[in-house]
């Protein structure tokens, strides 16, 4: 009896317990994003303030992190300038042109609102400076603090309206609080720019948008908070505040193996970082394995881009830019769905969402077209080349965004055209719609004497698709390349089951086949006539 | 009328199994290269290489048992007849003239089917065997140096292979109608028994 009564104690010990821990655990709030650091920043007096700006908060920060203003300045994301190890070409953002907003020269306050600092607003702006280095944008963890879009970096210190004349504003963020509650980069640290390029929310990439703050498996199984819950810094973190990964030199194949830390490049910006070049199990079909030598991974891990419920541009046309409603406001035309398809500053949108890629080889190296190369007027410019080709073993299929549009180029230099489009003086284009005003600013500004004559010239600009990947059911089918109606069907230089036919082989054998099957009939029925005869 | 055994056990296992299995691969390997979908890609692929292997095997056993028993002298070309042959299918056969070829244990097949099984041994399989397994293993190429060999040509041998073996296919059970009475061939390749005029 004694043991009974004991035996059902316990029982209901372990099912107390059981419901207090599913409670705990409902109740227990989310990790903080510095519950692993040595270090609880709202300790220190250091950061107690008041700051009044910026470089107020980051002279703080440099009082402890005595290198860390060195190591950014050693960053693209300080320089926006990259050196392309294979042309010895400079790109970054501070030099190309893009088939978007076009260049940041000679619109600096606009732009540099994502830079990595502060206060960069032309050409003259100190490199050198350690506290202009923007500490808060990265490592900001209660997102409040914003830069303002037309600050040069700098947030907005009182409340200042954005848009102009919308009568909304834009509030101040408390600079000691936001201090105090530093951590390691999120999703939204880096997104804040990232997912917004290009002028919005999903505007430029296709793969990166808001729908990756929180995003549910089947749009990134490696972000969704449901799976690994990485942050952008898991795969693209590096030391010394070195990002990893860059578009403008890629690794197209990444051959190193998985990333043992001190066997190899120490990167993990590729797929094959963590799953290397055989990373179907052993269970599956051993064509998949044996796929990754000519398929990047994201040819079939990502089926579409733009899947989170933005859409992404995908055309933008400056030539009809310049229509102005009776008040003299930039008109503005939203469809149906409330996207901005026509606006009086920028001219005709297209937007797409779950768009199929464009597919082509790359072997990671990137031919821009940059100020001042040739420019006929009458092709397509690509803004990037991406190298490569089936004859490379080094190339892969990739996938691409190609966003493509008209922009302004500069008929008498024949080169695409550096636009002053946003200012407060005269000859900005969103202050007097005057083309000719902002071409001359623009090419002043980059160095060089407008012609006189533009034109309009279209460009299609290509953009590797690397995010968003599904799960693995949702994976490209076979069948969705192996058909007449490839998924790759411009892709050349390659034989594809299933795609490709021998016209004269598949036609002639066939009536070779139907004339055998005539034949042997015909000579069946010859058969079955004389025996009836003879019957 | 006599019957007489002419087809081993091993030798129908072996014909009936190696029917089944190349209808399977050219059904499945039509759908590889789009004639027409049905199984579904990924589905026909496994499908076109699970029959590869079981056919290899298949005929390594044939090649064993054809040496290991003689038989493979069944095959050896003659012109012995051959005209003969040709005519009796293109005139006497409409007739009901005398079969020009006697049917024995020692010589199962007249000279035609002796020239057509030939060249399906010794030109249309080891055609579709080897750029299958070339095809198959496209992926070491490089490995094997055989890195300057082009898929497309692979795959256009593959498929001129194929498109052969369709035919013969056509023909051959065509052929199979031919004996004693039309389904006489097909029985005698069931139960091993061939009538004979005798």
């Amino acid at each position: 009896m004694m043991n009974v009564i004991l035996q059902t104690k316990n029982r209901l010990a372990v099912f107390m317990g059981a419901v207090g821990l599913a409670i705990g655990l409902a109740a227990s709030p989310a990790p903080a994003a510095t519950a692993n650091s040595t270090a609880d920043h709202s300790k220190f007096d250091e950061l107690k303030g008041p700051f009044t700006s910026g470089p107020e908060v980051t002279k703080a920060c440099l009082a402890c992190h005595t290198e860390a203003s060195k190591q950014i300045h050693k960053t693209k994301h300080w320089n926006w300038s990259v050196v392309n190890p294979a042309t010895g070409r400079d790109l970054g953002k501070k030099n190309i042109i893009n088939n978007f907003c076009g260049s940041v020269v000679s619109n600096e306050p606009r732009c540099t609102s994502c830079h990595i600092g502060y206060g960069w607003k032309d050409d003259e702006y100190d490199f050198a400076s350690q506290e202009n280095v923007d500490c808060l944008v990265c490592h900001d963890t209660t997102t409040k603090y914003r830069k303002f879009p037309a600050g040069a970096g700098h947030p907005a210190y009182k409340p200042t309206e954005w848009p102009p004349g919308s009568g909304r504003f834009m509030q101040p963020a408390n600079l000691s609080e936001v201090a105090q509650s530093v951590g390691p980069t999120t999703r939204r640290n880096c997104g804040i720019c990232h997912f917004l390029g290009g002028g919005g929310n999903a505007v430029k990439h296709g793969d990166l948008d808001m729908s990756l703050l929180n995003p549910g498996p089947y749009l990134d199984v490696h972000m969704s908070p449901d799976k690994l819950n990485f942050t952008c810094s898991n795969c693209h973190g590096g030391d010394n505040h070195l990002v990893k990964g860059s578009r403008y030199s890629m690794k197209a194949k990444d051959l190193s193996g998985i990333d043992v830390p001190g066997r190899t490049d120490g990167s993990r910006a590729s797929c094959e970082s963590c799953h290397g070049m055989t990373p179907h199990p052993e269970e599956s079909n051993p064509k998949l394995n044996e796929h990754t030598d000519r398929l990047a991974c994201p040819t079939c891990h990502i089926p579409a881009f733009a899947r989170g419920g933005y859409a992404t541009k995908m055309w933008w046309d400056w030539s009809t830019a310049g229509k102005l409603t009776p008040e003299g406001k930039p008109l503005k035309i939203h469809n149906d769905k409330g996207l901005e398809i026509y606006s009086g500053m920028k001219g005709d949108f297209a937007w797409g969402d779950h768009v199929v890629p464009e597919y082509r080889w790359f072997d990671g190296n990137v031919k821009y077209t940059l100020f001042g190369d040739k420019v006929t007027g009458e092709e397509t410019v690509s803004i990037n080349k991406y190298g490569g080709g089936p004859d490379d073993p080094n190339s892969r299929i990739w996938p691409f965004k190609v966003m493509r549009g008209k922009q302004p180029y500069d008929k008498g230099l024949q080169t695409l055209a550096v636009v002053h489009t946003f200012g407060k003086d005269d000859s900005a284009y969103w202050r007097n719609y005057d083309w000719d005003k902002a071409l001359e600013a623009g090419m002043k500004a980059a160095g060089s004497e407008y012609s006189g004559q533009m034109g309009f010239v279209d460009t299609e600009m290509a953009w590797p698709i690397t995010h968003m990947v599904a799960p693995k059911e949702d994976a490209v089918e076979c069948v969705s390349c192996h058909n007449q109606n490839s998924r790759l069907k411009d892709v050349p230089g390659v034989y594809i089951p299933g795609r490709d036919r021998f016209g004269m082989l598949d036609t002639l054998a066939w009536i070779a086949a139907a004339l055998t099957l005539l034949g042997v009939a015909g000579h069946g029925a010859i058969r079955i006539l004389m025996n009836r005869k003879e019957g | 009328m006599a019957k007489i055994y002419i087809f081993k056990r091993f030798e129908r296992f072996w014909h009936w199994s190696q029917a089944l299995l190349i209808i399977t691969m050219g059904v499945s390997g039509f759908e590889i290269h789009g004639t027409f979908a049905w199984l579904g890609y990924d589905t026909a692929q496994y499908v076109h290489t699970t029959a590869a292997w079981m056919l290899i095997w298949l005929w390594l056993f044939a090649i064993f048992w054809h040496f290991t028993t003689g038989e493979w002298r069944q095959y050896i070309p003659t012109t012995e007849k051959l005209v003969a042959m040709m005519k009796y299918y293109l005139t006497g056969i409409f007739v009901h003239a005398p079969h020009p070829f006697k049917q024995t244990r020692l010589s199962k097949h007249n000279p035609l089917q002796r020239l057509a099984y030939l060249f399906v041994q010794v030109v249309i399989n080891p055609t579709i065997w080897i750029s299958g397994l070339l095809y198959m293993y496209y992926s070491d190429w490089a490995e094997w140096g055989l890195g300057g060999l082009d898929l497309a040509l692979v795959a256009f041998v593959h498929l001129a292979a194929a498109f052969m073996m369709v035919i013969f296919l056509i023909v051959h059970i065509y052929f199979g109608t031919t004996g004693h009475t039309p389904m006489s061939h097909f029985k005698a390749m069931i139960t091993g028994y061939e009538d004979t005029e005798e």
